[in-house]
């Protein structure tokens, strides 16, 4: 396989590799650092990407992994994660500043879930995919995805409305 | 559409039973400004959602190139690489073509001393001759 097949293969999921990257390991640049990374590993394994049916899937496996086995070293070794850059993107210009807070918060709420409930989070609801690509991707039991998904949305749904009915960020 | 359906949506939602299909009308429904204040918090839920899934890694991919300046070095490397060990293996053999020569020689040189110091050796028995003859007539003079 030469560079431009393997570019055409791997790059249409790039940004679902560096969202799920950044889901995990919250900062943006982390997460760019994480994305580069993994497509190098990706093109290190080039010759045996022919293999899978499902590139995508199985990238998104590597993503997870590499980013799990991050979190576990950083954690090791005791550094503290900065979270300073967010950056959000405007939808509607009124709603700007009212926006901009829930966004922020829905974040943090998410960040503040279990991992396996963030990536899954992550995978359904952000990018959309089918709980079958899910339970490949995060090799859970589908019926397992959906109980760990209910459950993170409920936990969503309850500390988002009490936060936003007090008032409080 | 109606607000009864979409709040049953919301209760399947809840329980991680909507397929993307209805995922996605729920979604559409919330990208809309005009919703019943109930319904606000999870607007901006689906909201935060929809604009997260819009965000894009900044940083292009770098692969590791294979340039064609690497490839012509690394042919000179090669060409380098067999002519300096084809000058070793010439140098070795020159080496041992003089070390043959030289023990050659060497082992002249040593055949000479040694029939020289034979020489000498006979010499030396002549003079053993002389020396006991000598004391021989003078014993007998005395």
């Amino acid at each position: 396989m030469n560079q431009k097949e393997f570019l055409d293969k791997v790059m249409p999921f790039k940004d679902k590799v560096y969202r799920l990257a950044k889901r995990l390991l919250v900062s943006s640049d982390e997460a760019e650092d994480a994305t580069q990374e993994l497509y190098l590993k990706l093109w290190r394994n080039k010759d045996k990407i022919d293999g899978y049916d499902n590139v995508e899937a199985f990238a998104m496996t590597m993503t997870k992994n590499y980013c799990l086995d991050q979190l576990k070293s950083k954690r090791a070794s005791n550094l503290t994660l900065v979270h300073s850059n967010y950056k959000d993107k405007e939808i509607s210009l009124q709603k700007k500043i009212e926006l901009k807070d829930s966004t922020t918060l829905l974040k943090k709420l998410i960040d503040e879930l279990p991992e396996k409930q963030r990536m899954i989070i992550q995978l359904r609801d952000i990018e959309n995919y089918e709980y079958a690509e899910i339970a490949e991707i995060l090799k859970m039991e589908p019926t397992a995805i959906r109980v760990a998904l209910s459950r993170a949305r409920k936990t969503m749904r309850e500390k988002f409305t009490k936060k936003q009915n007090y008032g409080i960020i | 559409m109606e607000l009864s359906k979409i709040e049953k949506l919301l209760e399947k939602y809840f329980e991680a039973e909507t397929s993307l299909a209805e995922e996605a009308l729920l979604k559409e429904y919330f990208s809309q400004e005009d919703i019943p204040p109930h319904l606000v918090p999870y607007r901006d839920l689906f909201v935060y959602f929809n604009q997260s899934s819009t965000e894009v890694a900044e940083k292009e991919i770098v692969l590791p190139q294979r340039n064609h300046l690497l490839q012509w070095l690394s042919v000179a490397a090669a060409l380098i690489l067999m002519v300096s060990v084809y000058s070793v293996y010439q140098k070795n053999q020159r080496e041992k073509q003089e070390a043959r020569l030289a023990y050659i020689e060497t082992t002249r040189a040593l055949n000479m001393i040694s029939q020289n110091l034979n020489k000498g050796n006979r010499a030396i028995v002549k003079l053993e001759t002389f020396d006991q003859t000598a004391n021989k007539i003078f014993k007998n003079n005395k």
